[in-house]
């Protein structure tokens, strides 16, 4: 299986605060990777760096993003521009405000067409009430007329599913795509997402809801103050945490497998990247934590079964893990 | 929605209404005998009275207040004593060519104003958004009346390439309008500039980019879109100010408008006709302001009459 | 980083030099018509229309020129320079005071002392100020008293709606509240926790007016409403220069930039106080 994306040593900064601290993931084709972890760990900012479309003020300090083979980081603006919305998609946690107030939804997918393929207005309309349709939503040729703020959230998420895929790219970022969503219509979401799937799509999951992660990816990223603390295939990092901050992530969600110790979130708060910890920047909430996690900073590190953490213990954690499941 | 249309209306008649009353005490019981205006210094004490007791002028003054709103109501301001004939008539006569005037300031100020607040934006920090910013600064601190003599001195007076004072050509419009729309000019241009930032920072731009649509589409078609709904809106606000301001500008350049005709009557106490022209320009500022908040409406597909 | 604080370093210099500019203009104002006195009546046909920096017949340096009766235009400046100061300072001390009077029972007490005093604000401001200051500067008559009446009967609002406003919000906060539960009277709330909230806002509001009145009293002085003619106003000598544009252009243009000049410095000291935010306010204040 070859990877379709492959991110590695990224670096991401905002003036002097490095808000990704060397993040490396793979998605293989027609793979689906979670990344998980909770606001602030840098999932967002990631996922914008894969798209090229980092706020001004932050910038890549090191890595390389490549797709197929291709640094994105190498490339000119107009060409990663090219390849938006052809290749590499989005869809954001929030649709009523990533879409535009005072178009009408019809329009936002179909100048997709018009723009990039440059189809005439009414072959482009046509197009994008097949999209909206396609996405199961019901009278599109006349919801097509409506403005984002006329749409439920669900559907608006809909709407933005079918903006993302009109091109039909290979790899689709989903930044927390159900959040904002009550639980019914999440589960819709990510049939929808699922059927894509099956199609062939490739996809990056942020979220920051194990359960969402569960029934979607194969494999998944945990993120932690910028960097990732562990990677592995969804079964194993969900059935053996190998480390602390990933066992501590599963007891503090009440959809995840591990939901029948009880909710307990973790100890502490999440980091202040300005005043980053010593050592392992999760040591100060972790029950593991030792004199070595204070001054010596671990490295991701590859465990048996080519899953890796980011842990002096993983072992230890690990073994814990065996005890606790038997 | 009904509810709201006939709250606003209602809201605009009681301040038609308000600015009727200030506009009847300011001239009513300011020092001054208006009989005596009417029959100059030979009137004896005799015609002086009967005067008085014609014009209503001895009754109490809420009588005569009340009998003056039900005139105003009938548009009966009475009659010019200097120009002969009916106040009212001798207003809308000059109106024509003050709604002229101010509606090329209104284009000036769009046409001039727009761009600059956009190419501001686009250059955020520059030396060009700080001129543009000083410039409107500048421009709302500025006599206006002053500029506009400054302009005929340069325009007219020593390039000899503009009109300095209406002389039916179409020419002579452009330094009294210019005039008019200087302060307004890079105030619109400032909020264009702010409108367009705070656009630019929106969650639907990274869409549209994600989108891989251009950055000229980008901007063009979903910035500007949405930067334009406050802009029109304000317009109207513009354009109430436009007709205040063009008593003064009017003046300069000798343009015969319902400004400069409200001038010459309150400098020869033809209080009849001021106060007509003052009504007028009233209703024009009140109706704008009416019109703005109806627009905003009509304009931004989020906002229905029921979430007021 | 230090691109941002280059601009703010650049932006640094113009308070200090508008303070300069100010300060300079108060002293004219003050001082000036001490030093170089200006009679309104004098007329010297000789010296008719003198370009700046002649001599005029009496040896004297008219560094600005003269004007149709051979008055020296520098000495009208400044003595126009002492009406535009004191017209508008006085403006909004007297609309200030009633302003702050009135915001402050309409924010403090609310009920229907607000609605009147608020529904005649807006009464007020349903035409433009200007218009009202032109009528009622007419209907009493060329005075500087009068003037400085129109000006403050059309100003006061802008005061009371921003004291109103503070006072409004400074009313529900926790410290108002334990106060009248400890008992203390209307009158010291409103002296002791109220009025210093409103302070700031006002002050930032009274520099902007100040710059407004000015420019309000030189267009009625050019209308011919304003001051009387045997005292020289900044509005009046550019109402006079107009006549001779196309020969004396400096009588218009001298007064126009001082005038210009002092607000502009105002406009950027209380931009500086204010933030210069709100920019629909300053429309709707106009």
């Amino acid at each position: 299986m070859s990877a379709l994306l492959e991110v590695s040593g990224l670096q991401v900064a905002f003036g002097e605060l490095r808000a990704v601290r060397g993040v490396s993931l793979t998605v293989g084709k027609g793979q689906t990777l979670a990344v998980v972890g909770e606001s602030g760990s840098g999932k967002s900012i990631t996922s914008l760096a894969v798209m090229g479309l980092l706020p001004a003020q932050a910038r890549v300090v090191e890595g390389e993003i490549s797709l197929d083979g291709v640094n994105l980081l190498d490339l000119a603006p107009e060409e990663l521009r090219r390849l938006r919305g052809e290749e590499l998609a989005m869809i954001f946690q929030d649709p009523l405000s990533a879409l535009n107030p005072s178009l009408t939804v019809g329009y936002q997918i179909a100048e997709v067409f018009r723009r990039r393929r440059g189809a005439s207005r009414a072959v482009a309309t046509g197009r994008a009430v097949e999209a909206m349709a396609e996405v199961g939503i019901p009278d599109a040729a006349e919801r097509a007329k409506a403005y984002p703020h006329e749409f439920s959230g669900g559907m608006r998420q809909r709407v933005m599913i079918a903006m993302a895929l009109a091109l039909e790219p290979r790899l689709l970022i989903a930044d927390e795509p159900t959040t904002a969503l009550d639980v019914t219509v999440q589960a819709q979401i990510l049939r929808l997402l699922r059927e894509r799937q099956r199609a062939g799509l490739a996809m990056i999951i942020i979220s920051h809801d194990l359960g969402v992660v569960a029934r979607t990816a194969q494999s998944v990223v945990v993120m932690y103050a910028g960097q990732a603390v562990e990677s592995g295939t969804v079964a194993e990092v969900y059935g053996t945490p190998a480390h602390p901050y990933t066992l501590g992530l599963m007891a503090a969600s009440p959809s995840a497998r591990t939901g029948r110790r009880g909710i307990r979130p973790i100890d502490g708060n999440p980091p202040d990247l300005t005043a980053l910890p010593s050592g392992c920047a999760f040591h100060p909430r972790c029950p593991f934590a030792r004199e070595r996690c204070r001054t010596e900073t671990p490295a991701l590190r590859p465990l048996p079964s080519g899953r890796t953490s980011a842990c002096h213990f993983a072992e230890e954690v690990l073994a814990h893990d065996r005890a606790a499941g038997a | 929605m009904i509810g709201y249309l006939v709250r606003r209306l209602a809201q605009a008649v009681l301040l038609l209404f308000g600015a009727v009353t200030i506009v009847f005490l300011v001239l009513r019981v300011i020092p001054g005998d208006p009989a005596a205006l009417i029959l100059g210094s030979q009137a004896t004490a005799q015609e002086l009275a009967a005067k008085r007791d014609e014009m209503g002028l001895s009754d109490p003054l809420l009588a005569q207040y009340a009998r003056h709103l039900g005139e105003i109501v009938r548009l009966d301001f009475g009659d010019s004593w200097r120009l002969g004939g009916d106040a009212f008539a001798a207003v809308l006569d000059r109106l024509p060519a003050t709604i002229t005037l101010a509606g090329f300031a209104l284009l000036f100020t769009l046409a001039l104003g727009f761009p600059l607040g956009v190419y501001a934006a686009r250059h955020k920090g520059k030396l060009a958004d700080r001129a543009v910013s000083y410039f409107s600064l500048t421009g709302q601190a500025l006599p206006a009346f002053w500029v506009g003599i400054m302009l005929v001195l340069i325009f007219s007076r020593t390039l000899n390439i503009l009109p300095a004072t209406a002389d039916g050509s179409a020419l002579a419009l452009v330094l009294p309008a210019f005039t008019l729309a200087l302060p307004f000019l890079g105030w619109l241009a400032r909020l264009v500039r702010n409108g367009t930032l705070e656009e630019l920072g929106r969650d639907y731009v990274r869409t549209a980019r994600s989108k891989g649509l251009s950055e000229r589409v980008v901007f063009n078609i979903h910035v500007l879109r949405n930067t334009l709904t406050p802009v029109i809106t304000v317009l109207g606000l513009i354009l109430g100010n436009f007709i205040a301001d063009a008593v003064i500008i009017e003046q300069v350049f000798a343009w015969p408008g319902i400004g400069s005709l409200m001038i010459e009557s309150i400098q020869n106490r033809d209080y009849a006709v001021a106060e007509a022209a003052i009504i007028l320009i009233a209703v024009f500022y009140i109706g704008l302001n009416l019109v703005v908040d109806l627009l905003y409406f009509a304009l931004d597909p989020r906002v229905t009459l029921e979430t007021v | 980083m230090s691109e941002r604080s280059a601009v703010r370093r650049r932006l640094g210099v113009g308070p200090a030099v508008a303070a300069t500019v100010l300060g300079l203009f108060v002293l004219i104002a003050v001082l000036g018509p001490l030093l170089l006195p200006y009679d309104s009546v004098a007329t010297r046909v000789g010296d008719r229309l003198l370009p700046p920096f002649s001599t005029a017949s009496d040896g004297s340096f008219a560094l600005f020129g003269t004007d149709q009766n051979g008055r020296d235009v520098l000495r009208q400046v400044i003595a126009g320079s002492r009406v535009s100061l004191l017209v508008g300072i006085t403006v909004v001390v007297v609309g200030g005071l009633v302003g702050l009077v009135l915001g402050l029972v309409a924010g403090y007490y609310g009920g229907w002392l607000d609605a009147v005093i608020s529904r005649i604000g807006d009464m007020q401001l349903a035409f433009p100020s200007i218009l009202l200051a032109i009528l009622l500067a007419g209907a009493l008559g060329p005075s500087l008293t009068n003037v400085i009446v129109a000006l403050a009967v059309t100003r006061w609002v802008i005061f009371a709606r921003v004291v109103r406003g503070s006072a409004l919000t400074t009313r529900g906060r926790e410290f108002v509240e334990s106060a009248k539960v400890m008992g203390a009277s209307d009158l010291r709330i409103l002296v002791h926790y109220i009025l210093p909230s409103c302070v700031q806002p006002l002050m930032v509001a009274s520099t902007v007016q100040v710059g407004l009145t000015m420019v309000a009293e030189a267009a009625l002085s050019f209308l011919g409403l304003g001051v009387p003619l045997d005292q020289a106003s900044w509005g009046s000598t550019i109402a006079n220069g107009r006549d001779y544009l196309a020969s004396a252009w400096w009588i218009a243009a001298v007064p126009g930039i001082a005038l210009t000049l002092v607000v502009i410095c105002i406009g950027l000291l209380g931009d500086r106080a204010g933030d210069g935010s709100a920019p629909a306010k300053e429309v709707a204040a106009r």
